[in-house]
């Protein structure tokens, strides 16, 4: 900015003035800002004398008001989501559980604390050992459970010597809690106190005593069922007994979880099948599990306070396999239960007619390989039909070759065998649904006399009951239907209850409707499962037995005339039903898997339509009940 | 030498780098070791773990030097003559606020701006010495002398403090009506005119002390008698000195304070980080950290002495004493000395908004000492 004189004349003159004015207002300046500064300086020397009045004057007092009058904050663990059943009945639930708690910090000496509570509560060896590592785990003000489940005298006893016990105090808190027992164990999975992974940002991990999701759906619904954690903040005493609460920020409860499965309906079966045998009930409409049996099975209540290491080595010895539920993780070849999706793949294809006529001599040779029909005297003349109906292994062995493997395995896929199902259970296996490509994989080749065994469900398949009760669902609806559990969470209904919800499986309504038939009459039109027929009035089931050969039968046993009972009960094959009723608007697909129960039609057959009535009993010949889970606890 | 680098800084044309070579380098250190300082605390206040608030001060810091280093480079007489649209771009955003503002503890106070809130009030105080500078800075002892020419200065007061008081942050406006007393005063106004005003605000106090939120009443009334709610509102300065009482002389060690880190304080990292500090490093440290806040108070008034201008004196004034405001009124606060209102500790404290308006203020501080020599025009009858 230019130096501009103001007006013309006398410049000089009114330049002194300025000057002088300028200096009279520094001079102004310069005493109003030494004022202003004494003032400041003067406060900051009152904040200087205030802290030291405060930490040095009064310092011992208040250095013993923060030693007695501590406030801290703790975290408290919300209630964790009940699970309900499809009639809002409590599958897994909270109740109330005491427990004995020692924080580090507020005790001198950890170990003769924790001498003195085992004089009054006994505490275990491998207990103190399980104490002393969650104390040097956690930080020092985190409380560490001492004991669960407390009785009440063993409760009074620690109240009456709490002066002797520094740092230890009796809580309320919730344990898991399954009214169903090992009925529901393989769907509601259990829930254990988190290991070491699981301890990640979230701060509830921290909480003693708190329990996750380790299997089932207490495991897929881990983070709805556990909400958030909740803090309370508390005046504690130099002991670190709690004077009084100052504020409490409740968590955020859990949500429920309604699952589709029918409580009484799963109790019912699993109380008419044996030790061995896996039935999986779905919705045929929508796929809603509505039933997950199987035998034998184990309490869940046992893992929420801690297996012992004797029950431990009792399930994971037997050979019956008790903690896998072989619904999604047992294996089996399918046998003629997947004749269907054979046809169904030669008719897609167009290498046979319906109509067309495979004649059964008993037997089919292709190269030097002589492949056996069930039936050693042969069918005769079979259709499409007739070879359903009556299992015919030759007319399959026919199809098979003219169709080819790979086409059947893809057929097989798109009803759900061997492929991933969207299903709320963690460790479902996918299965395994034999290619020639997945073969060469391997470094081995693949032979027609492979594809032609293939076609009879019998050689490197893999699959699961649940697939199989998949399959058995798209065949009755022709959707795409994925098994699931949820019904609803937190009220909110889950989507995929409706049968429009699922795409169609783009296979021809005219070979579908073959199928459903020949499947008709095999239960109703003098077929191999006429034993599993309902009684009127609940309409007509549509089924395909199978069993399937755990040993190779060698030609000196067939030549000798085998007898099956003869053998050991292990050798003997596996029995399988698939079916669903009502044929004409099919609302229940089924599956049932007998391990060596040596025949479809004897043994998996009479139990699929036991289980079948008792589902239209209990659900009803209409959909499936609606009934959604009464409101908050 | 001195006389020709002199002359070069008087002239508009002055090279960036000589501007530079100007900056006080050792204001600017010890504003890094208040930072330091901070860092430490913000450590403390995170149990040791630096990315809960630590290091995102350090970035904030360094990022406020980048800028108060950029701010000084600008010459102060374009800085003056737009310091009226600051004002009003601050008043636009006090508007702003009230309208679209956050509602946090029970008040309008901040507007998102990208990453960080922006709290208007805080920009607004340093826009407001601005302006006021401007307003003053050409006018004689005499003409301050006229009460009418006192009369848009104090409605360019009265206008941001009113809408402070809407928000409602009583503490803030409060602050704000003290930083511009502190211009009109260093600018010549008279004293009696000055007596007359504390005098109405005496008579006026318990009128406005009706009309209070029950909150603000609260926290008077606590402040009067602590241990009248020992659960309540008075909990925190309870608290606070019990924190402070027990650090004692030489504290209790880094990340020993028991009563912090047994999450007493609700709001440890912000405004209660100098209870921390003295918990953990006793009067010693407390002392040695207020001393370093008492320099950079007493840089802004070498500053106001060394300027050749008005403009240039009176800004550094009025920054200064908005600094020294933050602190006496955080750390009087802690130690219960005056009421509890959500007053931060500059450049200690976690949070950008108050950060970021005090590297603004030390950014024009240090363009006035940069260009203490320019001419900004001569005095007005």
């Amino acid at each position: 900015m230019k130096w501009r004189p103001w007006g013309g004349g006398g410049m000089l003159g009114r330049e002194r003035t300025v000057r002088k004015e300028e200096e009279r207002r520094r001079g102004i300046f310069t005493r109003r800002a030494a004022v202003l500064g004494a003032i400041q300086l003067g406060a900051f020397g009152f904040l200087g004398s205030r802290l030291y009045r405060l930490q040095v004057e009064e310092g011992a007092r208040y250095a013993t008001l923060a030693e007695e009058n501590r406030v801290s904050a703790r975290l408290f663990a919300p209630p964790r989501g009940r699970i309900l059943d499809r009639n809002g009945k409590v599958v897994a639930g909270n109740r109330l559980n005491w427990r004995a708690l020692l924080v580090a910090e507020q005790t001198v000496d950890v170990g003769a604390t924790l001498e003195t509570f085992s004089k009054i509560v006994p505490l275990a060896d491998h207990e103190k050992a399980r104490i002393e590592r969650e104390i040097r785990r956690n930080r020092r003000f985190v409380p560490v459970v001492l004991r669960e489940f407390l009785a009440w005298d063993e409760m009074a006893r620690i109240e009456v010597n709490a002066p002797d016990l520094p740092g230890i105090s009796v809580d309320m808190g919730t344990t898991r809690m399954y009214p169903e027992t090992e009925h529901l164990a393989h769907v509601v999975g259990y829930v254990a106190a988190p290991a070491e992974s699981d301890v990640g940002d979230d701060p509830l991990m921290q909480l003693p005593g708190i329990r996750v999701g380790r299997a089932g759906v207490e495991r897929h619904h881990d983070r709805i069922l556990r909400g958030r954690a909740g803090a309370v903040e508390v005046e504690v005493n130099a002991v670190g007994r709690v004077i009084r609460e100052l504020d409490r920020r409740e968590g955020i409860p859990g949500q429920d979880v309604q699952l589709s499965v029918d409580a009484e309906l799963q109790k019912a079966i699993r109380g008419r099948i044996e030790e061995g045998t896996t039935a999986v009930l779905l919705d045929a409409r929508n796929g809603e599990v509505l039933a997950m049996a199987t035998k034998p099975s184990f309490d869940p209540n046992i893992f929420n306070s801690g297996v012992s290491a004797a029950q431990w080595r009792q399930w994971t010895a037997a050979r019956t396999t008790p903690l896998i539920n072989k619904a999604t993780n047992g294996l089996y070849a399918p046998g003629s239960t997947f004749k269907m999706i054979v046809a169904l793949a030669a008719l897609e294809a167009r290498v046979c007619r319906p109509g067309d006529i495979v004649s059964c001599p008993g037997h089919l040779d292709f190269g030097d390989t002589r492949f056996h029909c069930h039936n050693r005297n042969g069918h005769g003349g079979m259709n499409m039909r007739t070879a359903i109906m009556a299992s015919c292994d030759v007319y399959f062995y026919e199809m098979a070759r003219r169709v080819g493997m790979d086409r059947i395995a893809a057929m097989g896929n798109r009803f759900g065998l061997g492929v991933d199902l969207d299903i709320e259970l963690p460790g479902t296996r996918r299965g395994l649904m034999p290619t020639r490509g997945w073969r060469l994989a391997q470094g081995k080749s693949w032979s027609i006399g492979d594809t032609i065994v293939h076609g009879i469900g019998q050689g490197f398949y893999q699959l699961t009951p649940l697939s199989l009760a998949v399959m058995t669902a798209r065949l009755a609806s022709g959707r795409a239907v994925q098994p699931h559990l949820t019904r609803s969470i937190g009220g909110r209904p889950v989507r995929g209850s409706r049968a429009e919800d699922w795409p169609s499986l783009g296979v021809s309504d005219n070979d579908l409707r073959l199928i459903r038939e020949a499947m008709w009459a095999v239960v109703n039109g003098g077929g191999t499962a006429g034993i599993a027929r309902l009684p009127g009035q609940y309409g007509q089931m549509a089924g395909k037995t199978g069993t399937t050969q755990v040993r190779r039968v060698t030609r000196e046993q067939r030549e000798r005339g085998f007898n099956v009972n003869a053998v050991p009960r292990e050798w003997r094959p596996h029995a399988l039903f698939v079916c669903y009723a009502p044929h004409d608007n099919p609302l229940y697909a089924l599956s049932v898997i007998v391990e060596h129960g040596t025949s479809g039609s004897g043994a998996a057959a009479p139990i699929a339509r036991d289980i079948m009535i008792e589902a239209f009993q209990r659900l009803g010949p209409q959909r499936p009940g609606q009934r959604v889970a009464e409101g908050p606890r | 030498m001195i006389f020709e680098r002199r002359l070069l800084t008087r002239d508009r044309g002055a090279g960036i780098l000589e501007k530079f070579w100007q900056v006080p380098w050792s204001f600017v250190l010890l504003l890094c070791g208040v930072a330091a300082v901070g860092y430490v605390a913000l450590l403390s206040a995170g149990s040791g773990n630096p990315d809960t608030y630590a290091q995102k001060h350090a970035l904030r810091f360094g990022f406020g030097v980048v800028l108060m280093l950029g701010i000084a480079m600008v010459d102060i007489r374009v800085i003056a003559r737009f310091a009226w649209v600051g004002y009003l771009g601050g008043i636009a955003l006090l508007v702003l606020v009230l309208l679209h503002g956050n509602i946090g503890k029970g008040a309008q106070r901040w507007i998102d701006i990208g990453p960080i809130q922006l709290q208007p009030s805080e920009l607004m105080k340093i826009m407001l010495v601005l302006a006021l500078a401007s307003w003053f800075h050409r006018a004689s002892w005499e003409k301050v002398g006229n009460p009418l020419f006192l009369i848009p200065p104090a409605i360019a007061v009265l206008v941001p403090v009113g809408l402070i008081l809407k928000q409602p942050n009583l503490g803030t406006a409060l602050i704000t009506c003290m930083v511009g007393a502190a211009v009109f005063w260093a600018a010549g106004m008279r004293w009696w005119k000055f007596a007359i005003g504390f005098g109405a605000a005496a008579i006026a106090a318990p009128i406005a002390y009706e009309r209070l939120h029950d909150y603000q009443r609260a926290r008077i009334t606590t402040f009067l008698d602590p241990e009248s709610d020992p659960l309540g509102a008075g909990y925190n300065i309870i608290q606070s000195k019990i924190a402070l009482g027990s650090g004692g002389l030489w504290g209790k060690g880094f990340l020993q304070g028991t009563q912090g880190h047994l999450n007493f304080l609700p709001e440890k990292q912000t405004d209660f980080i100098f209870t921390m500090i003295a918990e953990e490093f006793g009067l010693v440290g407390a002392l040695t950290t207020l001393t370093m806040l008492l320099l950079v108070v007493v840089f802004c008034y070498l500053v106001a002495f060394r300027c050749r201008h008005q403009f240039g004196r009176l800004l550094a004034i009025g920054l200064g004493t908005n600094f020294f405001l933050y602190v006496f009124v955080n750390v009087a606060m802690v130690t219960g000395s005056i009421p509890v209102g959500g007053v931060p500790l500059p450049l200690i404290s976690h949070g950008g908004s108050a950060m970021l308006t005090v590297m603004v203020g030390f950014g024009l501080l240090l363009s006035a000492y940069v260009h203490r020599d320019a001419e900004m025009g001569p005095m007005r009858e």
